[in-house]
């Protein structure tokens, strides 16, 4: 076969456990974002329009709605005759088989697949950042300086140094040391999680470090110090832009909130660097007379009677009269009935509001806490939600992806059309000051192991 | 599988919608905010179950071409039937001159008689409803009829139905007449211009129009059967909004801003299904202020807009005040202007300050492309 140049592996198999809720039913990678897209749009987007065709998606945590997502990847332009993008999850193998161990182990069980490529480099990525970077300069620069394997790094505040994995280097930009969260860091590069290694470099590594039983066979922790000691030449390639971790809730809420920033360093609008997705085929939105949105991003098939200020709405959100919406996210297919409101607050697909209910938490200290409503149930008419909300059901089930199925109806336009959850699945605080259990399954249930 | 197949045919005068159709055909018309006309009739073919679609074109079809490309956003990519797009085979005719649409089906004609399908529905391009054809063939099969004519309710004495077909039926709902360009007294049954057949009849009646030189399918096929076949019409209660003239595209494109209609024709029997452009979601400013507006994808708002339809990617800036407009894809909107009953075609620019106004019942075009 043609020998690839360079070809992309996507990890996407990760639970993202400190998203809570929002990951109970979904892989990380497939949470919803800014609107319309999912977080691995991103990276998708950033592949096709580096002019990289190949692409592995490993996938292993509550793959569903992620799986039919990317279907054939027509949505970035994937669908290809030679490459295009693969979904590979786990797979039981003559001798047994078994979960991804770490990210090095995920990529190694998929040697064959790669070798099928004959690729000169792979490039190794994760699925659950937002950021727009041109990978094709990378790989100039990494075939440049010929080195074995490059690794993306940016600058972050000295402050925060201790958070991530900081790359020191010498004033060639070649790695001297690899620190994992320093508490005395003596640079500010860190690492972004993204790397282009010389395949037969990295084949050998990754051989050797799966002999190894002492290996938790992870990039980070195994890998790349192994590369080190072996005197390999590594390098850092800078980047600077718009760069963010949607790791946790705060960091989820905040990259969301960064859209709304006049001069937002995503530049999300730039038609030169598109962000692809599944397009739903949903009508314009209807803003009716009386509504007032302000400094917000309202999507395709919505109808805003009420006020929204400071949020991002997904598609098909029905915000009644009277509503005030404020420092929000509203998925898909929510409906908000009239006189709710709602202030800081991520509200899941599908949930109904009914009328005059009060979502968000309570100020203390001038600060107030992110909640997240789960999606697919009811909040109560007039009750006033100070925590967290989650069906509390065991997170077996996962969640389709119904909303981008075309043909149907759009889910859910009438109320009554909303399953009904039982009502012992909800914690509702009907009087503020009554005690609140926080739901937020930290844990996520019988899911599988995190890559 | 739905034994009917789809021929969506466009015989239609070039100066229907003046400006807005001299640079395309009536079915690339953008109408609703990121739609194309013939979006509506023919996501509801494929929504019924249609997946053998012919569409019949004419002239200056790149702007439709650019649009269905291979037919993968209606589903109808298919390795078994699908979109065929089927432009006008002079050398096939008797004679050079193009005359009507009947000769371009009949150069077409391999076409249909190939297709696997018992049944075809012929229909326009210009039909702004969302149905179900699936309802039209049961009504055909049931009532045994050669023809079945839709019809939808209409003011026949306002002076769009000048251009339509009126039809009249008895108390049977047989059609007993058909009339072009004149309407029938306290008639309001306005002919959608949707029929269906058999393929074998419409086959028969193709080739003997071309025998007699008769070249109109709705004048020397149904209007002149109309005593020989057996004409059923079928009545749509729904919305209807047929466009031909720039006041029945401004009033029907008004009327998306009615939620209940707004609902009807998005989301009825089925969505409506057009070409994909990845548009990010549209962002509102800290000074926009939009009430009573249809605002598609991708668009920057920083300013007013009352009344109005914004298409995909359109800048509104800070300033500006849009009511009762129709901004179509890409149009900026620049600082102090202000804009009544206007009707930017794509791509235009309207600079700073400048004030333009037409009526309601006849709004001010601006050319595609143009700065103003």
């Amino acid at each position: 076969m043609h020998k690839k140049k360079c070809m992309a592996m996507l990890l996407a198999g990760g639970q993202g456990s400190r998203l809570g809720i929002l990951t109970q039913k979904i892989a990380k990678p497939a949470v919803p974002f800014g609107g319309k897209f999912r977080i691995i749009d991103f990276t998708l987007s950033n592949c096709y329009n580096s002019g990289i065709d190949t692409v592995g998606v490993l996938t292993q945590y509550k793959p569903l709605a992620l799986n039919s997502y990317i279907g054939i990847g027509s949505a970035w332009d994937l669908d290809r005759q030679h490459g295009g993008v693969f979904v590979l999850p786990p797979y039981v193998k003559e001798q047994g088989g078994e979960w991804y161990k770490g990210t090095a182990d995920a990529i190694c069980q998929n040697l064959n697949f790669i070798d099928r490529f004959n690729p000169e480099n792979v490039l190794i990525l994760s699925g659950d950042h937002i950021y727009k970077m041109d990978y094709s300069l990378m790989l100039e620069y990494h075939v440049t300086k010929e080195a074995d394997a490059t690794i993306a790094v940016i600058e972050v505040p000295w402050e925060e140094t201790s958070r991530f994995g900081i790359m020191n280097t010498d004033a060639e930009k070649r790695i001297v040391e690899f620190e994992e969260k320093p508490k005395e860091a003596k640079s500010n590069l860190a690492s972004m999680g993204i790397y282009i290694f010389n395949w037969k470099a990295l084949r050998r590594q990754l051989l050797e470090d799966e002999a190894n039983p002492a290996s938790s066979h992870d990039f980070g922790k195994d890998v790349i110090p192994k590369m080190l000691r072996e005197n390999m030449k590594m390098v850092a390639y800078p980047f600077s832009g718009y760069w963010k971790d949607v790791g946790t809730v705060e960091s989820y809420w905040e990259a969301n909130m960064d859209l709304l920033d006049e001069d937002s360093a995503l530049r999300l609008y730039d038609r030169s660097w598109r962000i692809y997705s599944v397009n739903p085929p949903r009508p314009p939105h209807y803003m009716a007379a009386g509504s007032r949105v302000k400094n917000s991003i309202v999507s395709e098939g919505c109808m805003v009677f009420g006020e929204v200020e400071n949020s991002i709405i997904f598609p098909d959100v029905y915000i009644g009269k009277g509503v005030k919406i404020k420092n929000s996210i509203i998925m898909a297919g929510v409906h908000i009935e009239d006189q709710v409101s709602i202030d800081k607050v991520i509200v899941g697909r599908k949930t109904l509001v009914r009328t005059g209910a009060q979502i968000g938490a309570p100020c203390q200290d001038g600060r107030q806490e992110i909640l997240v409503v789960s999606g697919d149930i009811i909040v109560p008419a007039h009750s006033q939600v100070t925590a967290n909300l989650s069906t509390g059901r065991s997170s077996s089930e996962e969640e389709d992806d119904d909303l981008n199925a075309g043909g149907s109806m759009p889910v859910k336009m009438a109320p009554n059309e909303i399953v009904k959850m039982p009502p012992q699945h909800l914690k509702i605080v009907k009087k503020p000051g009554l005690p609140v259990e926080h739901r937020t399954n930290k844990d996520g249930g019988s899911g599988g192991e995190k890559q | 599988m739905m034994d009917m197949m789809g021929i969506i045919n466009m015989n239609e005068a070039e100066d229907y919608l003046g400006d807005i159709t001299r640079v395309r055909p009536l079915a690339a018309v953008p109408y609703g905010g990121r739609y194309r006309l013939v979006d509506f009739t023919l996501s509801n073919m494929v929504n019924s179950g249609i997946d053998n679609v012919g569409i019949f074109i004419q002239h200056k079809y790149r702007s439709l071409m650019d649009h269905l490309r291979s037919g993968k956003e209606w589903d109808l990519a298919r390795k078994r039937d699908g979109l065929f797009i089927l432009p006008p085979a002079y050398s096939k005719l008797p004679m050079q001159m193009h005359r009507g649409d009947v000769e371009n089906l009949y150069a077409n004609l391999d076409y249909i008689s190939q297709s696997r399908q018992k049944y075809v529905v012929i229909s326009g391009a210009n039909m702004i409803c969302n149905f179900d054809f699936r309802e039209v063939l049961e009504f055909h099969k049931r009532t045994g009829a050669d023809i079945t004519a839709m019809y939808g309710e209409a003011d026949c004495d306002a002076a769009d139905c000048s251009k339509s077909h009126v039809l009249e039926t008895d108390a049977e709902g047989r059609v007993t007449d058909i009339r072009e360009f004149e309407a029938i007294k306290g008639c309001r049954k306005m002919a959608m211009e949707v029929f269906v057949m058999e393929k074998a009849l419409l086959v028969e009646m193709i080739n003997e129009c071309i025998s007699r030189g008769d070249y109109d399918f709705i004048k020397h096929c149904v209007i002149k059967n109309c005593q020989r076949l057996k004409i059923f019409g079928f009545h749509h209660p729904g919305y209807v909004g047929r466009i031909i003239s720039l006041q029945s595209y401004f009033q029907h494109s008004m009327a998306l801003l009615q939620p209940a209609i707004w609902r009807e024709l998005f989301f009825k029997s089925g969505l409506v299904y057009t070409k994909v452009k990845d548009e990010p979601p549209s962002k509102y400013g800290a000074t926009a202020d939009v009430s009573n507006s249809l605002v598609a994808g991708g668009c920057h708002l920083e300013g007013r807009v009352e009344n109005s339809i914004l298409f995909r990617g359109v800048k509104v800036h800070k300033g500006a005040y849009v009511k009762n407009s129709i901004i179509m894809q890409q149009g900026v909107i620049e600082a102090g202007v202000v804009l009544d009953n206007v009707i930017c075609d794509k791509s235009v620019r309207v600079t700073a300050g400048k004030q333009l106004k037409g009526e309601s019942n006849y709004p001010l075009v601006i050319k595609k492309g143009r700065v103003i």
